[in-house]
């Protein structure tokens, strides 16, 4: 019975029967599963529901089900990061964001599958197996909260909420075909959100269509007293949901359609800017110079901080542990075998980078270069409201692509990562398919100002039809 | 160009247990992420301070007041390594 | 007198002292009131290091943190931030400690100590913040143990380190700078020295110019002194030999009073000191005129003005404000009795019968020294008797009046008698032989320049008695 679906569509349904009802399909629907989403099905969420058909809920989210990626903190259920290393291990406290959910009234339908510790862009990384594009199954959903896209796509929850530290949330929601926000840096809660780079990454909403974007913003965003660098603001997001662009200044970054761009993403991309134009917006070419050295930027500093964030995973007090005559053996064996060959690579290389010797060459140098990448951007927002580009460079790649060639899969981060080094807000949304396969447009603004990209992204959508689409299999 | 010895040193600095024979692999794979980073050299950054914080923050504060604590079976419920309230880990050295 | 200091000694200290009296540890809300509880029963995702879980700085710890600076005469700085030190360790639950490193809240101050030689100066280097580890137990010796238990009751206290130039030239300077330092912290209220791992230290000893040692971990002040007179002999001698002393770690067994070398595999480090993202930077300088304000005499302008304030000897002002729970208590009780008299009582006396006894202060009440002191001074009581009195309220308990009244007031008298007996008998020589000669008047006499003396406190009967006594245990002539 559900199936793609928005948050209003699954209000009616809970309206016409029950939300254990809808609850229970959803979860017959993740059962029946098979592009492995799913890390763990929480099995209250029937009884949860139950209860807010028994009790009333009169919360924005009451009876919606949603998914979270598994790098968030969840009282009682399983939380792993998709990692050998965080097998057994039950939160004891939820993430400020689960409060917040619950508090809304939403059913966690489980965790989602993610590339071990978000380091990824194909969900192929996780311990539990790749998850599959739900539009070509031999091709990745994209990552690293490849699960949170997927699940939306394939209408086994109608929203999602996962973490985007260099393009997670985004460059799934390209290629799966939803929306996803990277809202500015303190928007939302960190609180119980499993660091990677703390100093890049933010939770992020996925959905269908860019109003839940915003529902679910106003259920999630605001200020947290538990996280130092969150900040308070007043955004309603659902305020800005006008289809409106006219006056809009977009400006078109030259170096995000660099070498390697697909004809086909790179032409709908330009359609989309095109209809911007019918709908009232202008547009102009801008440059930000130092767009090529972000990625190298951003993979350094993300890859120095892991390797301190994932240092408490020593088999002491959660998770794995192995054997060893004294306890630095214990945890270099837990470490090894706990952790997989991507994240080894990131906590060796982060690890170096901040080592003596190494520290100013490669971190301090990588802090520098990204002042300037922020800096461009700053530069850029003075002239435009909003830039507008591809997310990704290319539709959905295949399984295994790309697995034994880890600089291969990082340059496919190129169009996301400068948005995380400079902290700004972005979103994807479906602008056009290639072979059957989802493309997605990116837009961005400047700090706090996720009203400008919602509004973008909302016109854009009410004049379009790409949102509609969806997998073969969902019915 | 990282050495094997120094993939070896790595490894141990972040209690990552790497064998000899892995050694050459992973020295290989880093060595060419790490020329890739290389490419940094080239952009000037005299004059450029650092970005540690993107969001211009400072002085955030907590009030002095206890808040609850867990209870101790919360604390050492997910280790099956524990004696008599504690943690219980290998002997140190 | 000038101390020579023959061997070169050279002594820096690195103090870590828990600001135990916030009532919460520094990134979280868990109690710092552990001491007595069950293992990790004060903890919380935060300082359980569990993933997901972030800091919070605590304000108030901040504020302790700018009241030692400005106690110590250090330069608050104007922006910081805390730094993550990376090294892998049990007692360390998020595999790394959360520190200050290139802008410590404090730096170029300096304490006055009393040194070999009068007055010394020993300069501050810098004092920082940081958090506590959680603590170790090893089964069995820490080399040869079947285990570690861990609790993390004390993960995420709130330290600061304070370090000392090497300007210590002894084992004695090092032992006065940190008794002067544990008298400074506890002027402030900002730590409970009694508290068990309240204050630890590293020291960093040197002889002749060579390399320093570090000694880590002592846990005492008289351990501090132990270590360095160990390791200055050790070092001297290991020189004689025609050694050369390296920059090395040590560890003092306590027990042993020895220090040993810890130089192993798991002993390297490379820190990779980098700011924590979690947190964001502080600026405080505009804060100091307003922590300035909060600050409380210290024991240097404490000691001057006990001496010209209530006419003290200044080793007697010295002695009552190098604790400032005795100080308080000298004042109180020089509200109510003679000042002068009270200095003597106080730091002489009670103080001495205290350190004796290993207890503080708040083991006895103002209204009982006072008390003491009035009968003592109104020649109610002998001083030996206002001795014997605090003797036994500090071992029996009980107060001055039913200790006088339990042990005699009258044998109190008596003794007053007894004293004037004595002093009759010498002072009239002649009525003595004349009694003992036969003269029975002569005895009434004696008896009643007994009681002339004693202002009638005695009664005839009682002193007739005694003198007659005393007069048969007098030594044939």
């Amino acid at each position: 019975m559900t199936g793609w679906a928005n948050i209003s569509q699954v209000k009616e349904k809970i309206a016409q029967t029950s939300a254990e009802d809808v609850t229970a399909s959803y979860l017959e629907r993740i059962r029946k599963s098979r592009i492995n989403a799913y890390t763990t099905i929480w099995e209250g969420a029937i009884e949860k529901a139950r209860e807010i058909d028994e009790q009333g809920h009169n919360g924005p989210l009451a009876g919606i089900p949603i998914a979270i990626k598994d790098n968030i903190s969840t009282r009682g259920i399983s939380t792993t990061c998709s990692s050998k290393i965080l097998q057994g291990y039950v939160p004891p406290y939820d993430a400020h964001i689960v409060e917040r959910l619950k508090d809304a009234g939403a059913i966690i339908l489980g965790k989602t599958n993610m590339d071990e510790f978000a380091m990824g862009t194909s969900t192929e990384s996780s311990c539990y197996g790749p998850t599959l594009n739900p539009w070509d199954k031999a091709r990745v959903p994209g990552g690293s909260s490849g699960g949170s896209a997927a699940v939306v796509a394939a209408g086994e929850a109608p929203i999602s909420v996962g973490s985007d530290t260099g393009g997670s949330v985004r460059c799934p929601a390209a290629f799966c075909g939803v929306v996803g926000l990277k809202p500015t840096y303190g928007t939302i809660s960190r609180y119980g959100l499993i660091s990677y780079a703390n100093s890049l990454e933010q939770i992020g909403p996925l959905a269908t269509c860019v109003s839940d974007i915003a529902a679910l913003m106003d259920v999630i965003g605001g200020h947290d007293a538990r996280d130092s660098t969150s900040v308070q603001t007043e955004t309603m997001y659902k305020d800005a949901l006008v289809d409106d662009v006219s006056g809009l200044k977009i400006g078109v970054p030259a170096e995000y359609f660099g070498a390697g761009i697909d004809p086909a993403v790179e032409n709908s991309v330009w359609d989309a800017i095109q209809l911007f134009e019918e709908l009232g917006a202008s547009w102009e070419q801008v440059s930000l110079p130092h767009t090529s050295y972000a990625l190298a930027a951003y993979y350094i500093i993300a890859m120095s901080e892991a390797s301190s964030n994932l240092a408490r995973f020593d088999g002491t007090r959660y998770g794995l542990r192995n054997e060893g005559e004294n306890w630095h053996v214990m945890a270099s064996r837990t470490r090894a075998e706990g952790f997989g060959a991507e994240v080894k690579r990131r906590i060796l290389l982060g690890t170096y980078a901040l080592s003596a010797g190494y520290h100013d060459k490669y971190y301090l140098k990588a802090l520098k270069v990204r002042t300037l990448v922020k800096q461009d951007f700053d530069q850029a927002f003075k002239e435009f409201d909003c830039l507008m580009t591809p997310t990704m460079p290319t539709p959905a790649f295949k399984l295994e692509e790309k697995v034994e060639d880890p600089l291969a899969l990082y340059l496919a981060d190129v169009n996301t990562v400068p948005i995380n080094l400079a902290g700004v807000p972005s979103i994807s949304l479906p602008c056009g398919f290639t072979d059957g396969l989802p493309i997605g447009l990116q837009i961005i603004s400047k700090h706090f100002d996720e009203a400008t990209v919602l509004r973008a992204a909302y016109s854009f959508e009410q004049n379009t039809e790409h949102h509609t689409r969806r997998p073969a299999e969902v019915a | 160009m990282i050495t094997k010895e120094e993939v070896e040193h790595v490894g141990w600095l972040a209690r990552i247990e790497i064998h000899e024979s892995e050694a050459q692999a992973y020295a290989e794979k880093l060595n060419a992420v790490l020329d890739y980073f290389s490419q940094l050299d080239e952009v000037d950054t005299e004059n450029v301070a650092p970005t540690y914080h993107v969001a211009d923050i400072v002085n955030v504060f907590r009030e002095d007041v206890v808040r609850p604590s867990m209870p101790q079976e919360e604390v050492l419920a997910n280790t099956g390594k524990k004696q008599e309230g504690n943690f219980l880990a290998p002997r140190i050295m | 007198m000038v101390y020579e200091n023959v061997d070169g000694v050279k002594i820096g200290l690195e103090i870590h002292v828990q600001l135990n009296k916030l009532n919460t540890k520094l990134f979280c809300g868990c109690s710092t009131d552990y001491h007595n509880d069950e293992p990790n029963t004060h903890v919380c995702p935060v300082c359980l290091g569990l993933p997901g879980a972030l800091p919070v700085l605590n304000k108030r710890a901040v504020e302790f943190a700018m009241k030692v600076g400005l106690a110590l005469n250090c330069d608050i700085v104007g922006q910081t931030q805390f730094h993550r030190k990376n090294y892998y360790y049990p007692d360390l639950p998020k595999g790394f400690q959360t520190t200050q490193y290139d802008f410590p809240i404090a730096s170029h101050g300096k304490v006055i100590i009393d040194g070999e030689d009068g007055e010394r100066i020993v300069r501050i280097t810098r004092a920082h913040m940081e958090e506590d580890p959680g603590k170790l137990m090893h089964i069995g010796s820490i080399e040869k143990s079947k285990g570690t238990l861990i609790n993390y009751n004390r993960s995420g206290m709130a330290l600061i380190e304070i370090v000392s130039e090497p300007d210590m030239r002894s084992p004695k300077e090092a032992r006065r700078f940190l008794d002067k330092l544990r008298s400074i912290l506890e002027y402030l209220d900002v730590f409970n020295g009694d508290l068990e791992g309240a204050m630890r230290v590293d020291a960093n000893i040197s002889v002749m110019g060579g390399e320093r040692v570090e000694v880590k971990n002592i846990s005492s002040h008289k351990g501090v002194e132990k270590a360095a007179l160990y390791e200055i002999m050790r070092q001297k001698n290991f020189v004689r030999r025609g050694g050369k002393v390296v920059l090395e770690t040590r560890h003092f067994d306590e027990q042993r009073g020895v220090t040993l070398s810890m130089r192993s595999k798991e002993e390297e480090h490379d820190y990779r000191y980098f700011p924590e993202p979690d947190l964001v930077p502080m600026r405080v300088a505009d804060r100091v005129p307003e922590v300035i304000k909060t600050l409380p005499e210290l024991p240097d302008a404490k000691r001057e003005r006990f001496t010209s304030q209530y006419g003290m000897a200044d080793m007697h002002a010295k002695a009552l404000t190098s604790e400032i729970k005795v100080a308080n208590f000298y004042e109180q009780v020089a509200n109510l009795v003679d000042p002068r008299s009270a200095a003597v009582w106080v730091a002489d006396i009670l103080k001495g019968e205290l350190n004796y006894r290993d207890v503080s202060v708040d083991a006895f009440k103002v209204e009982d020294i006072v008390e003491i002191i009035e009968l003592v001074t109104g020649n109610k009581i002998t001083e030996r008797s206002g001795v014997e009195i605090i003797r036994t309220i500090l071992d029996n308990g009980g107060t001055p009046a039913a200790i006088v009244k339990e042990k005699g007031l009258i044998k109190v008298e008596e003794d007053i008698v007894t004293k004037a007996v004595t002093e009759v008998l010498e002072e009239n020589p002649e009525a003595l032989q004349d009694y003992l000669g036969g003269k029975e008047k002569s005895l009434n006499f004696l008896v009643g320049q007994v009681m002339k003396k004693t202002a009638g406190r005695s009664d005839a009967k009682t002193t007739r008695e005694m003198l007659l006594d005393r007069i048969s245990k007098l030594p044939p002539k």
